[in-house]
């Protein structure tokens, strides 16, 4: 069955490593969903978050594809209980002055921050779980949406509490 | 305190500390100065190709005889793209190679300078991985890391992109004595339990088969698996790769699977109960038609890269490790099967559907000529091909003695392999006989090199099966494309009107008519090879006794059968129980 699953690939920090791991979706015709990177608290490493579309035999394929890669230092792949997920989106909204305050509390109840207004349109930063931003796009569309852009997921094992 | 060294000279003592004997190598712009380092070194043996292709090529061949890791070298550009064909050839079928190439200088990257090309991004999906030299500082570690990258776990062809600012800079050389890659380290010993698992089902298996291939010539595991076969006694097919790691004189040995394997192993892998699978990756041409591919067994399979296991086949037990250790610890746990039914029903597959084929005096049969080649030369003979029907037909008919004696381009099917491929092997075994058995189409993709063979004097034996065509493909057009001989047709057709409809209606025509292009034995002599034409079955073998007389490079030209098949024949996606045993559809 098709469904999303993220994976957390640990990769060296060098140059190439990117288009080695987007390469091998290329050309073994994966989907990648998103994928998100970035330096480590280890300046030798990187890590990417993944969002795939696949079944559980391209999965598998997926995640020994990725660790046979000599770059490839821990693949790790989340399942639905034991990560943190977020998503950062920026996204630009136009501005009626008569519909200001209905703005300003939407943005307030979706624990979004505005981080830059003008006399034609505001720009509201949110970090959410994904699915969340899906949603503040619905309730921001009848504002009039001008442009928005995400990051694409992130995510990080969970802790059991103690 | 030691001196600093140029960065040629650092690659060229690194080469040296990693035992490379011979570099094949063809120069260029940006290789200038590793060229000029090679200059007059004794210690390193450069051969010089006539085609960057011919140099992939010869360092794959070499690397399948020996073991060890064939190093090849091009210039930027246009040297490291005819690199390209070789590399990948290498890759599909595992063999451990280092290609080197010159890059323009590290200030000049990205700038579409004079032939430069992101040999790095062009090589990345066909090498197991590659390296673009930055600093001079990583050179000799980068090389390290290269051998040993290429020649452990599954191995592979690794490329090094070399800036010719690297390569003329200077450093000091400090070779490490080992590597360690955090993301790198190859399962070799194999899960005990599941090894224990393995050794409980193949008990328990009525009617068990081993299919292994070029997983075991790989990890020298030839002796283990005979060993694995004959205290078993369970029968055994090889796929293409793996021919040579059981002799195939073997009482147990079935011959090869799949489209044109025999019928034996075919039928015997449709009807087992277990499939023992060692080092091999499931490809197309073997398995035929997926779902219905051992439909009956429970399948083990060994293999050293994860990434093979459950891939194209569902796997019951899969063991990640080398074939040698898994083999050494089977062999200790397993004992005699009880297979008598078994063997006898595969016997009566092998005597009523015996690989043969249609002998005559009036022409020759390709199978004939490879007959007599392994007749001539004992089955001793390094034996490289081409690809296609020449190529199954040696996979068929050759009786191949030991481990890395066929050197075959498996996965990619790369036409004008064999003969630069030869070259190699013999420059690895001088004290062997080598020949390379060729279709009249894929010798012409490297005959080039048949000017290395004059100037070094490597004295390989070219036996051309020459039917005018690219036989292969005609004969998928023959059964599947209502003889419609579109672009396979290699003669220099006198009839105009037949040149939009090539077909069989040429064939009928005196063959004294047909022109065969080129003139192989014009085209050896014009090299300085000795170049024989053979057009009667009974000079073939006096031929072949003629060239081995012979001490350098020989062409031999046998007019062949034109419309002979590779039979058996899986059609492209059918079950491999349904084969097409004779002639035509």
């Amino acid at each position: 069955m098709l469904q999303d699953h993220i994976i957390s690939v640990t990769v060296e920090n060098k140059f190439g490593v990117l288009a080695r791991i987007a390469g091998l979706f290329s050309s073994r015709g994966y989907n990648i969903k998103s994928l998100s990177v970035a330096e480590t608290e280890d300046p030798t490493c990187s890590r990417m978050t993944i969002v795939v579309n696949a079944d559980e035999k391209i999965l598998e394929q997926i995640k020994k594809q990725l660790n046979k890669l000599i770059d490839t230092i821990k693949v790790q792949e989340f399942t639905n209980t034991s990560y943190l997920d977020r998503e950062l989106m920026l996204i630009k909204v136009n501005t009626d002055p008569k519909k200001r305050t209905d703005l300003f509390q939407i943005v307030e109840v979706l624990n979004g921050k505005i981080i830059n207004m003008t006399r034609k349109s505001i720009t509201i930063e949110i970090t959410a779980a994904s699915d969340i931003l899906e949603n503040v796009i619905k309730m921001l569309q009848p504002f009039g949406i001008i442009e928005t852009v995400r990051t694409g997921k992130i995510a990080i094992s969970r802790d059991a509490v103690d | 305190m030691k001196n600093k060294m140029s960065g040629a000279k650092i690659l060229i003592d690194a080469l040296v500390n990693e035992k490379a004997e011979y570099i094949f190598g063809y120069i260029g712009g940006q290789v200038i100065p590793i060229f000029d380092e090679l200059f007059g070194r004794k210690d390193i043996t450069m051969i010089v190709p006539r085609h960057e292709q011919g140099a992939a090529h010869a360092a794959d061949g070499y690397a399948r005889v020996t073991g060890r890791p064939g190093v090849c070298l091009a210039t930027s550009g246009p040297g490291a793209t005819n690199l390209v064909t070789g590399i990948a050839n290498a890759y599909m079928d595992s063999i451990p190679m280092i290609a080197i190439t010159g890059q323009v200088p590290t200030t000049l990257i990205g700038n579409d300078a004079f032939q430069e090309a992101d040999i790095t991004g062009i090589t990345r999906p066909i090498t197991k991985h590659n390296y673009l030299v930055k600093n001079i500082d990583d050179l000799a570690d980068i090389v390290k890391e290269a051998f040993y990258i290429a020649a452990s776990g599954r191995p592979g062809p690794v490329l090094i992109d070399l800036p010719s600012d690297i390569s003329k800079g200077e450093a000091y050389f400090n070779y490490k004595d080992s590597i360690n890659l955090r993301g790198y380290k190859p399962n070799y010993t194999g899960n005990p339990r599941q090894i224990k698992n393995a050794a409980a089902m193949i008990k328990q298996a009525k009617k068990p088969v081993i299919f292994s291939g070029g997983g075991i010539l790989h990890s020298n595991a030839s002796e283990e698996l005979l060993k694995f076969v004959e205290k078993t006694g369970i029968p055994i097919t090889t796929s293409l790769m793996g021919m040579g790691s059981i002799p195939s004189i073997h009482p147990l040995f079935l011959g090869m699977p799949g489209m044109h394997g025999t019928y034996y192993a075919n039928m015997a892998i449709t009807h087992c109960d277990l499939l023992v699978a060692i080092g091999v990756r499931f490809d197309d041409r073997v398995t035929g038609k997926i779902k219905e591919f051992a439909p009956h067994a429970q399948i083990i399979h060994i293999d050293i890269d994860p990434t093979s296991v459950s891939k194209n086949i569902e796997v019951t037990l899969p063991i990640v490790g080398d074939a040698k250790n898994i083999l050494g610890q089977l062999v200790s746990l397993c004992e005699k099967s009880d297979c008598s039914i078994w063997l006898d029903e595969i016997d009566k597959w092998k005597k009523s559907h015996k690989l043969t084929y249609h002998e005559t005096d009036h022409v020759i049969k390709p199978q004939f000529v490879i007959e007599s080649i392994d007749k001539i030369t004992g089955g001793e003979a390094i034996i490289a091909t081409e690809v296609g029907q020449h190529q199954m037909w040696t996979a068929q008919f050759f009786k191949f003695k030991y481990p890395r004696q066929f050197i075959t381009s498996g996965g990619l099917g790369t036409m004008g392999f064999g003969l630069p491929a030869a070259i190699g092997a013999q420059i690895a075994a001088p004290d062997k006989i080598v020949f390379d058995i060729a279709g009249d189409g894929s010798i012409q993709m490297n005959s080039q090199e048949l000017a290395t063979c004059v100037n070094y004097n490597i004295p390989v034996k070219i036996a051309i099966l020459n039917n005018n065509y690219l036989g292969m493909v005609r004969q998928w057009q023959e059964l599947f494309y209502s003889s419609r001989y579109s672009g396979t047709c290699l003669r220099i057709c006198s009839h105009e009107k037949y040149h939009d409809k090539c077909n069989k209606a040429c064939e009928s025509d005196n063959k004294e008519k047909q022109k065969y292009t080129p003139d192989f034995v014009k085209l050896a002599d014009a090299y300085g090879a000795l170049g024989i034409r053979i057009t009667e079955k009974k000079d073939v073998e006096g031929a072949i006794k003629k060239a081995l007389a012979y001490q350098g490079p020989v062409v031999m030209d046998f007019h062949t059968d034109q419309q002979e098949n590779v039979m058996p024949m899986v059609p492209a996606g059918a079950p491999i129980n349904q084969m097409l045993i004779t002639g035509i559809a």
